[in-house]
């Protein structure tokens, strides 16, 4: 289990945090939904212990992350970034192979993983290719392979999955790849915590949803219960539709400019 | 997929492969820069020297040749060896600590550091250590020109610091303001010193490796073997490295002990490097490309391909030198520059051509 407790962060005198407690359970895939600058990246930066917070504890497992050094946390979680941009050419292999760092598995054993990891995330066609020559889409599967090579091996305790904002720039096919293959990591004693930008994605993919607010968690829970008209519209200060989509009965979130809502509201209130 | 934009890496040769060939060609160039020189000295000879010096010879060879293999040849390109393995594997550690392929070894500091050093000798040569025995003279400017280096390292690293983390952009320009000022200094002691004291430093600044002698093999080879073999350690973290300082840290990097390690062993290879042979510009820099562009960027090879291949360079550019003006001698920084330029602008070509850059 990974657990938060009373997370509180802040920069000189400004608050970025303020008290987030949160659970994640392994085969869970919990979505970090919010508005931009409600503190998303920074909790996960805490999450991930590439920050320390004033306040607060974060334990993976029971263990406190404090207790544990970079490569200890490197066994239990991984952490996928926005955009990785690298200095030099590598091959993708060479770059999914960092994930392997460590680990003490002889080059065999790597070598079979990366395979698998490959084949899981459809790169078979990109094999030996530079990772600049890939497209933005291409280039994140290449990053999700190697955070899944980073926690591939078979263990007693659940490991957990960090993305930041893994689809934001990739367009339908991919994103659509990348977080199907995310979910499935989920039945091998994982969880994955992905912050989301798309609602829709959100809804389709996560079990369960944290809604972020000015450094606060808004509410969290199963993705029907938190996922509502009235939460949404709250948070975003936007107003939102859900609608049932006809074929599968999902549920989809639409937005529309507030203009053209309040002209409608002004027709429907002459008519 | 059309194949016009499919870049892969060339797959005649394998990274292994082309190790062990650049090794090959280092024991080529060693015997031919043996045999390079006024005195014409034989491969058959040197195998001869060798076999007469282990006790197992039966060919004589002349006490002329025993003596220019001995006492010139063999120390000149044992040093020239350590001096270019240095450089290069110095380079390319820092490349990837900076992960900015513009970086050279000269960044942290050291070798303007050495260079005061270097001027604070030359300058005071007969002032201060007018009393030093003739002999021991040629052993003053080394230690000083390291100390000078390791100062200057200590304090871009200090200043590049902020809450005990080394922050790169702001050690880049410590960097730049520690060259700024020490080349200030140095200005004045240019200033102020005569036309003998002048010419020398001109011409350290301008790397020389006719200083060679056993002692000062005997004094380098250990920093230099224990940095390539530190830095050859953590190849992989470099190659984590490369792909961002937090994305190394979520990998399991301890990136800064990491970046301290990188740092302090190129100060170690650099201050001794440039300490003894002076300022050799050029190779530090271009050397880890060209292993980049032609075997590959993973550093499980560029650290090791840029120790071989900088002594590779330097061993030609010391034939190169000893033989262009012969009798006399080039300072070995300006064959360094005009040998490797034309090289890397070739290879830079070719990269752009193919979008490997």
């Amino acid at each position: 289990m990974l657990r938060s407790e009373n997370i509180a962060y802040q920069v000189g005198k400004k608050p970025i945090l303020k008290g987030c407690s949160l659970t994640v359970n392994p085969g869970e895939f919990t979505a970090i939904v919010g508005p931009n600058g409600a503190g998303k990246s920074t909790f996960l930066k805490v999450l991930a212990k590439e920050i320390k917070a004033q306040k607060g504890n974060v334990n993976f497992n029971g263990c406190d992350i404090q207790e544990l050094n970079s490569e200890e946390l490197s066994k239990i979680r991984a952490v996928m970034p926005q955009h990785t941009n690298i200095s030099f050419p590598f091959s993708i292999e060479q770059i999914i192979e960092i994930g392997r760092f460590p680990h003490k598995t002889s080059k065999k054993e790597n070598d079979d993983i990366i395979e698998s990891v490959i084949k899981h995330n459809k790169l078979e066609a990109y094999r030996g290719r530079l990772y600049q020559t890939l497209s933005g889409g291409e280039q994140q599967r290449v990053q999700l392979a190697r955070i899944m090579a980073q926690v591939w091996d078979k263990s007693a305790f659940p490991k957990y999955l960090l993305l930041d904002e893994p689809t934001s720039d990739l367009d339908i096919l991919h994103q659509h790849t990348l977080l199907n293959t995310a979910k499935e990591m989920c039945e091998q004693n994982m969880a994955v915590l992905a912050i989301l930008h798309d609602l829709n994605l959100a809804a389709q993919y996560a079990s369960h949803i944290v809604l972020m607010k000015n450094g606060e968690i808004y509410k969290q829970g199963l993705s029907e219960e938190v996922l509502t008209k009235q939460n949404i519209e709250h948070v975003f200060e936007h107003p939102v539709e859900l609608l049932k989509e006809p074929n599968t009965g999902r549920t989809v979130i639409i937005s529309i400019p507030k203009s053209v809502r309040n002209e409608t509201y002004k027709q429907q209130n002459y008519a | 997929m059309s194949k016009a934009i499919q870049f892969t890496m060339p797959k005649t040769f394998s990274a292994n492969q082309r190790i062990v060939l650049m090794m090959l060609s280092l024991v080529v160039v060693f015997f031919v820069s043996l045999s390079v020189g006024a005195v014409e000295i034989t491969l058959k000879d040197s195998v001869n020297i060798f076999l007469n010096e282990i006790g197992l010879g039966a060919t004589e060879v002349s006490d002329v040749k025993t003596l220019v293999f001995k006492d010139i040849r063999l120390p000149r390109l044992l040093f020239t060896i350590l001096i270019g393995a240095a450089l290069g594997v110095s380079g390319a550690a820092l490349q990837g600590l900076f992960r900015n392929p513009l970086v050279e070894p000269g960044i942290i500091g050291v070798s303007s550091g050495a260079a005061l050093g270097a001027i604070a000798v030359i300058m005071g040569m007969e002032s201060i250590f007018g009393s030093v025995p003739e002999h021991y003279k040629q052993y003053l400017l080394p230690p000083f020109a390291f100390l000078g280096g390791v100062i200057a390292t200590f304090t871009t690293l200090k200043l590049g610091k902020y809450k005990g983390k080394v922050r790169v952009t702001i050690l880049i320009l410590a960097g730049v303001a520690i060259t700024a000022l020490t080349s200030a200094i140095i200005g004045l002691g240019i200033f102020y010193s005569d036309e003998q004291q002048l010419r020398a430093f001109t011409f350290w600044t301008l790397g020389d490796l006719s200083v060679a002698t056993w002692t000062k093999v005997y004094i380098i080879v250990i920093p230099v073997i224990v940095t390539v073999a530190g830095l050859m350690y953590h190849a992989r973290s470099l190659n984590a490295l490369a792909l961002g300082e937090s994305e190394a840290y979520h990998s399991g990097v301890n990136v800064e002990r990491l970046k301290n390690i990188t740092i302090l062993l190129s100060a170690l290879a650099v201050g001794t490097a440039v300490a003894f042979a002076g300022i050799i510009g050029f190779l530090g820099l271009v050397i880890p490309h060209i292993i980049r562009m032609t075997i590959s960027s993973d550093h499980r090879v560029v650290i090791p391909g840029s120790a071989i291949g900088g002594a590779l360079l330097l061993i030609l550019a010391d034939i190169l030198a000893r033989t262009v003006v012969a009798p006399a001698e080039l300072p070995i920084g300006i064959i360094t520059a005009t040998v490797g330029t034309p090289f890397f602008i070739y290879l830079l070509t070719v990269a752009k051509r193919k979008n490997l850059i």
